[in-house]
């Protein structure tokens, strides 16, 4: 009651928990799996020990800069933004009840469905020099091309606009679970001691949801350093065109892994600094006692603003390319939706659902694996695979291609020498690959979904069933199940809606003449068909938006105070 | 206005109920008052009007001879200066406890702000744990520190909204009796909330009994114990049972215990019918005595014995015994009468 002690609690009354590694079937089946996944990470790290010094002093001359200051001001440009736009909303919303409050709460989360590259595309189509806004301008004023300034879509603060304006939902989305997680007496108190809601905000409700925007924030990062398809379209060289470019560009495949290497050592730096501050500033929460929060409602000129505050992200980062995408496609959809585009639809819609089924059983082994189980090696392994999914999908690309082509060459090399057969290409450029790559990634997605539903079945029902005469497969059938239905269902459409947005490592590992939406609507805004695109990159949007009302119910059936609260 | 708190007349409703009703009350300056009540009987919802968390449609209230609220103004809950300790102390988890107490202290040059600091930390002795974070405290140093936090800033008023429901109940008695001493000496004037009356006798210059949103009766512990002021007041406050009588005369009733002598505080005329509040100190077991009642029950209270007697009647009654007269249930002994202080009712029947 007085303290709330870190909860690993759980698992302490299991009697069937060994205290270390054991090498069991099980077991090792794990350790199996656990290498599989880590393979891309070992082939890119360990390419640094193969210099390519020519191809380095090269990039050193050129480019290299180049990608760094891109990537840091990408960096540091979308961080604060997204700060901004998530955490001041949060707040509102959260606090104040003001015209249209209620809507917004989970209408800022609906730019999550939208792909990077996808609102960059549309704010070119409508901002650029052909597009409805300048030509508009041109038509009312008499103006030519040059006679007038126009902020330049296709740049660096473009980049940083775009990535801002649909990731900033993750800073939201965990600044607000902070916010009402917050117990209110703390708020209260700060009150008799003189704060005003600005103080009690900023003494006492920021410092204490620091920790949560921190993780909400390196969500940020991550999908900025992962981020391909905007960088690319806006012309801005960062490590992921680098990285390409290096690729197919140089043909030189090693330094293209040590450029991930490097992109890496970005990411790792990030993930340290933010598990440090939250290692500083890991609060125990002193207070179990929640009141109801009470909103206040804002005067007339507060609301105003709060509303436009509030609005204005969720219309720029969704609304408007939507409408914008609407109206382009439907000027053509009559020629696009043909039997190219069904295929292109099965394709993603197959290859999401293969990758988000076999996700779910490998995490639910990984899982089970875990459970009852004090072993820290186990623990290690699981955490490792997650990892996954910090690495950028260019990284990830790179790091399965060279392992996966070695293999088929040596195959090949050995069945022609010994048996005179040759197999070919035998799993590179394959199907396999691609879904190989993405549970890499993704992986971490359904673990940790999996996990936290599973947590939450205490082991003491388990010893309940057990005393009824069940059966461990009668548990997991009449008891886990049942509990987890839910949760297995959102970590098999977390990870589907990823894979059908994902961008680079598609772009890099599918098969010849394989493509799916995400990859058609690239091409074709990339060929400066940006109408045409918009039927493939809706669809894409469409199904971003299956999550975002997952994540939007649960979050509002979570308040802290209600009776819900388990 | 020599009273340091007055509430006069003040009724809230919340969402169109009525939790409270003409509360009227003042406390003396570096008084401890209590608000003493059931849950649910709108103690807490005073509490949070007086600091301004809840705002009443009728009466005002008076913090240091300022109004701060009636029905159309209220002041706001930073600008009452009041100090305030949370059921559950609802310490900054993000500061250390030196932060947690100096949170108010902001317009103090640094060798005031450190004074005032160290004044804290060595009323409440917590020099040990300055520096320590409040996740890391026990519970009685939470409130200890919440405590130091509250009074940082020298409040016009302390209010404590019940400060020992968090504690364990071994300790509630000795922490309250510390915290008296603490309150005491630093002279401030304090309202506390509790459900509990051994922590509002231990820790309360005056308490006020509250019940379905009505003040009953304010007054000193032993007033109300002894001479309540209904019969609500006397079924809350310690133990006993109702007897019916009749008022032979203005210092009499006739009970069929016998006749109880003494001066009942609120007259009651000649011949009518009463009810006697008979408490478990007022029947004595004596061996000799021609009155005998069967033990009904009985609960062993390590120096007592607390007995449910049942005399020929049926009437129940309670006793305290000393606990070297062990009588087994349905054994019939010997009760002589010994009342002091006599509260009757009037009955309607």
């Amino acid at each position: 009651m007085l303290v709330t002690p870190d909860s690993q609690a759980i698992s302490d009354s299991s009697v069937f928990k060994t205290s270390s590694f054991v090498f069991s079937k099980w077991n090792s089946a794990l350790v199996v799996l656990s290498l599989l996944f880590s393979i891309p990470l070992a082939v890119v790290l360990g390419s640094i020990f193969f210099p390519e010094t020519k191809v380095w002093a090269h990039l050193a001359d050129t480019v290299l800069t180049d990608y760094i200051f891109n990537s840091l001001m990408l960096l540091l440009g979308v961080a604060l933004f997204s700060l901004l736009l998530g955490v001041i909303p949060a707040w509102l919303v959260t606090m104040y009840r003001f015209p249209l409050s209620r809507y917004l709460e989970w209408a800022l989360l609906l730019p999550m469905a939208m792909p990077a590259y996808i609102i960059a595309y549309s704010y070119t189509g409508m901002l650029d020099v052909a597009g409805p806004l300048q030509t508009s301008i041109r038509e009312i004023s008499g103006w030519q091309y040059h006679d007038y300034w126009f902020p330049e879509v296709r740049s660096l603060g473009g980049a940083i606009t775009m990535l801002s304006l649909v990731l900033y939902p993750y800073v939201y989305l965990l600044a607000r679970a902070a916010f009402i997680e917050q117990s209110i007496c703390v708020l209260e108190v700060s009150r008799t001691l003189g704060c005003n809601a600005v103080d009690a905000f900023r003494r006492v409700a920021l410092p204490l949801a620091r920790p949560a925007i921190m993780v909400g924030l390196s969500l940020v990062v991550m999908e900025t350093l992962a981020d391909y398809g905007t960088v690319q379209y806006f012309g801005v060289s960062t490590f992921t065109t680098g990285i390409f470019r290096t690729w197919f560009g140089l043909g030189n495949s090693v330094a293209a892994a040590q450029l991930s290497a490097l992109l890496l050592v970005f990411v790792a730096a990030f993930l340290y600094l933010e598990k440090r501050s939250r290692r500083l500033a890991r609060f125990h929460h002193t207070s179990s006692r929640y009141s109801n929060l009470l909103q206040q409602q804002l005067n007339k000129g507060a609301g105003l603003f709060a509303l436009i505050f509030c609005a204005l992200p969720m219309i720029s980062g969704f609304i408007i390319p939507v409408c914008f995408l609407i109206d382009m496609a439907s000027d053509t959809y009559s020629h696009i939706l043909n039997k190219d585009f069904y295929l292109l639809l099965f394709n993603s819609l197959s290859l999401a659902f293969a990758t988000a089924i076999l996700a779910l059983l490998i995490a639910l082994f990984m899982a089970y694996s875990n459970r009852n189980t004090d072993s820290t090696v186990n623990r290690f392994l699981v955490r490792f695979v997650s990892m996954g999914y910090a690495i950028p999908g260019t990284v990830i690309a790179v790091g399965v291609l060279i392992p996966f082509a070695w293999f088929d060459n040596t195959l090949d090399a050995f069945l022609t020498e010994h048996f005179n057969i040759s197999s070919g290409l035998l799993i590179s450029g394959t199907i396999v690959t691609l879904i190989f790559a993405y549970l890499t990634r993704f992986l971490a997605v359904s673990i940790n979904t999996v996990e936290a539903a599973l947590g939450k079945i205490k082991p003491v029902m388990d010893e309940v069933a057990k005393t009824t005469g069940m059966s461990s497969a009668g548990i997991i059938k009449r008891i886990h199940m049942p509990m987890m239905r839910g949760s297995l269902l959102t970590a098999l459409l977390l990870v589907f809606v990823d894979v059908l947005k994902e961008l680079p490592a598609t772009l890099i590992l599918r098969p010849f003449n394989f493509n799916t939406l995400a990859v058609r609507t690239y091409e074709l805004a990339n060929e400066e068909r940006l109408a045409a695109a918009a039927v493939p990159a809706l669809a894409i949007v469409l199904a971003g938006i299956i999550p975002v009302i997952m994540i939007s119910n649960s979050i509002s059936h979570s308040r802290a105070g209600n009776d819900s609260k388990k | 206005m020599t009273r340091a708190i007055n509430i006069n007349d003040v009724s809230v409703s919340i969402e169109g109920r009525r939790i409270l009703e003409n509360i009227s009350f003042g406390v003396e300056e570096a008084g401890i008052a209590c608000l003493l009540g059931p849950s649910g009987c709108g103690k807490t919802t005073l509490l949070r009007c007086i600091a301004g968390f809840e705002k009443q449609h009728q009466g005002e209230v008076w913090i240091k001879g300022v109004r701060v609220s009636n029905p159309i103004h209220h002041l706001p809950v930073e600008q009452r200066h009041i100090g305030m300790v949370f059921q559950d102390y609802a310490l900054f988890p993000h500061l250390s406890v030196a932060d947690n107490i100096t949170f108010a202290l902001k317009n103090l040059n640094t060798k005031m702000f450190k004074q005032r600091l160290d004044e804290l930390v060595e009323l409440l002795s917590l020099q040990k744990h300055i520096n320590k974070y409040p996740h890391s405290l026990s519970g009685g140093q939470q409130q200890r520190v919440a405590l130091a936090r509250a009074m940082a800033p020298r409040p016009g008023v302390l209010l404590l909204d019940e400060p020992f429901a968090s504690l364990d109940v071994e300790l509630r008695e000795q922490i309250a009796r510390e915290l008296r001493q603490i309150i005491k000496q630093d002279g401030i004037t304090t309202i506390m909330v509790s459900h509990n009356q051994l922590e509002a006798f231990a820790m309360a210059d005056v308490i006020g009994v509250m019940n379905e949103g009505h003040l009953l009766q304010w007054d000193k512990a032993f007033k109300l114990y002894h001479e309540p002021e209904t019969s609500e007041v006397a079924d809350f406050i310690g133990e006993g049972v109702f007897i019916p009588g009749e008022v032979i005369n203005d210092k009499e009733v006739k009970t069929e215990i016998g006749n109880i002598q003494g001066v009942s505080p609120h007259g009651v005329a000649q011949g009518k019918k009463v009810t006697v509040l008979i408490r478990p100190d007022d029947i004595l077991h004596d061996d000799d005595s021609k009155m005998m009642a069967r033990v009904k029950d009985k609960a062993f209270r390590g120096a007592e014995f607390l007995y449910t007697l049942e005399l020929d009647s049926g009437t129940r009654l309670l006793s305290l015994v000393p606990s070297h007269h062990n009588h087994p249930v349905n054994e019939p002994i010997g009760i002589r009468l010994e009342i002091d202080h006599l509260v009757v009712f009037p009955r309607n029947d």
